[in-house]
């Protein structure tokens, strides 16, 4: 398998990054981990006349967990999240998403912000974000800007940053309560048939908060509010279970492919989803 | 076609230095400019592992990486983690254990394997299956590969006592 030729840059520091998208535009493209970027290349669907390596680039490597919030830079991988103490107490939930992308070799060179900038339904961690209202900093020639998850996914590989942007990093407000990544997957490796993320505050046996986010099961990942409103309130009883279920399943879309037919991904939602909340909530 | 490019990498120690196509995938580097044929072609997708080198101390699959991304890097393959007269003690479980039978996917693993016993010395069966879950044996002989894992560890990890 081999690849269309290209130009390839490795730049060190963002200023360079820039100057190259703005010569290139379109024909210009980064590079982080290129787990998803190189297999689309070796089919020759996707071609990239000028490839910009960001393997080099100052200052997006970092994890800084703050009061408030979790700043995660773009490159780092699904490896480091692993393997960081910090991050995995202040936000468990990371540790067991990424724990259940690829394989080991894939999680070395995978990266936060290949995952979330990629716009492939099936990548986990874009749902993930949006379960934990993290919001997307980029940088581009007019400057630096922030971008909800929740707002950030329009249609499959359509995202809100312009293409002379590039993602440099994540910044998840502290997570609260319990939490629970559920992924139904066909073997090791395999991106979702359905997977859910979950995070909920358990007040004196009430349910204080909810958030809850779909993966895989539209041409974008799924924030559910509905799903999420449906338990607030609620001791997250069976009743409460079911009312979060059909207000998710009111929200996704799924289309048959070779994981299965609309009915049974719509199945498998609920039984996700379902665990996904019983855990969170025996956590929370 | 684009214009080659000089490169630079370590592969077993030994400094290379050559010209090539930056789309040059690093599987092609090592086997057809190198010579260095340990490192096979599975399924070239990334998928079955049997590419597995080690990068800057990363197990990773070689059909998945440009040879501009690999420009300055220090790479082990098979070939540097032993040979006949030296066999590191992963490679001997393997021999003992019934590790392989078509061999095909051995040079990866075992690669592979040499990380996952830095990283976790003392792995359980099931950290081993999870940690291994990145290389497929088309023999399906899963069971003495992961028998041969934690054969390794024990000797490496009793050797290991033995020189304290
Ligand atoms: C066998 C296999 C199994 C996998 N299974 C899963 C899975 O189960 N779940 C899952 O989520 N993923 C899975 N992946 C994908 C893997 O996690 C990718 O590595 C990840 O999606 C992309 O990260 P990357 O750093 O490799 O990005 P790249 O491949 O380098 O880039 C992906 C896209 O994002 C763009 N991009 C990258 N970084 C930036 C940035 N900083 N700013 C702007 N744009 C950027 C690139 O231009 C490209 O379009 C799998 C991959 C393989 C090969």
């Amino acid at each position: 398998m081999i690849p269309a030729a290209f130009e390839y840059y490795r730049p060190k520091d963002m200023a360079g990054v820039l100057s190259i998208l703005e010569e290139h535009g379109d024909d210009a493209r980064v590079m982080a981990g290129g787990h998803s970027l190189i297999p689309m290349m070796k089919l020759r669907m996707a071609d990239v006349p000028h490839l910009i390596d960001l393997q080099d680039v100052e200052g997006m490597s970092g994890i800084e967990i703050g009061v408030e919030a979790i700043r995660i830079g773009a490159m780092v991988t699904q490896h480091d999240i692993i393997d960081h103490e910090p991050l995995a107490s202040a936000a468990p939930i990371l540790r067991e998403a990424a724990l259940q992308i690829a394989d080991p070799q894939v999680r070395y060179m995978g990266t936060v912000g290949g995952n979330v900038a990629n716009g492939d339904p099936g990548n986990d961690m874009p749902g993930l974000m949006q379960c934990l209202d993290a919001a997307f900093t980029v940088v581009g020639p007019d400057g630096e800007r922030d971008i909800p998850a929740r707002d950030f996914y329009e249609a499959a590989y359509m995202t809100a940053r312009e293409d002379e942007e590039v993602l440099t990093a994540v910044t998840i407000p502290m997570p609260k309560g319990g939490y629970a990544y559920e992924k139904q997957k066909r073997k090791i490796g395999d991106y979702a048939t359905a997977a859910a993320a979950v995070q909920i505050v358990n007040d004196g046996g009430t349910c204080a908060s909810a958030s809850i986010a779909m993966t895989n099961l539209s041409d974008t990942p799924i924030y559910s509010e509905a799903a999420g409103a449906a338990l607030v309130g609620t001791s997250v009883d069976d009743a409460a279970m079911n009312a979060a279920v059909a207000a998710m399943l009111g929200d996704i879309d799924p289309t048959e492919d070779n994981r299965g037919p609309i009915a049974f991904k719509k199945h498998v939602a609920g039984v996700i989803l379902r665990r996904a909340i019983e855990r969170a909530w025996s956590r929370a | 076609m684009s214009k080659k490019q000089h490169y630079k990498i370590t592969v077993n120690g030994k400094e290379e230095e050559f010209l090539a196509e930056p789309r040059e995938l690093l599987i092609y580097t090592l086997r057809e400019r190198l010579n260095i044929t340990g490192p096979h072609i599975g399924c070239e997708t990334s998928h079955c592992g049997a590419c597995t080198v080690t990068i800057d101390g990363k197990s990773v699959k070689s059909c998945t990486m440009f040879v501009a991304q690999a420009d300055g890097k220090d790479i082990t393959t098979i070939e540097g983690i032993g040979g006949p007269d030296d066999l590191h003690p992963l490679q001997n479980a393997f021999k003992e254990h019934h590790g392989l039978q078509c061999g095909y996917c051995t040079p990866g693993m075992i690669t592979r394997a040499t990380k996952l016993l830095e990283e976790n010395p003392n792995p359980t069966e099931e950290d081993i299956r999870f940690g291994m879950a990145g290389n497929i044996c088309r023999c399906t002989g899963y069971q003495n590969i992961v028998k041969s894992i934690m054969a390794a560890a024990a000797e490496m990890n009793a050797a290991k006592e033995a020189a304290e």
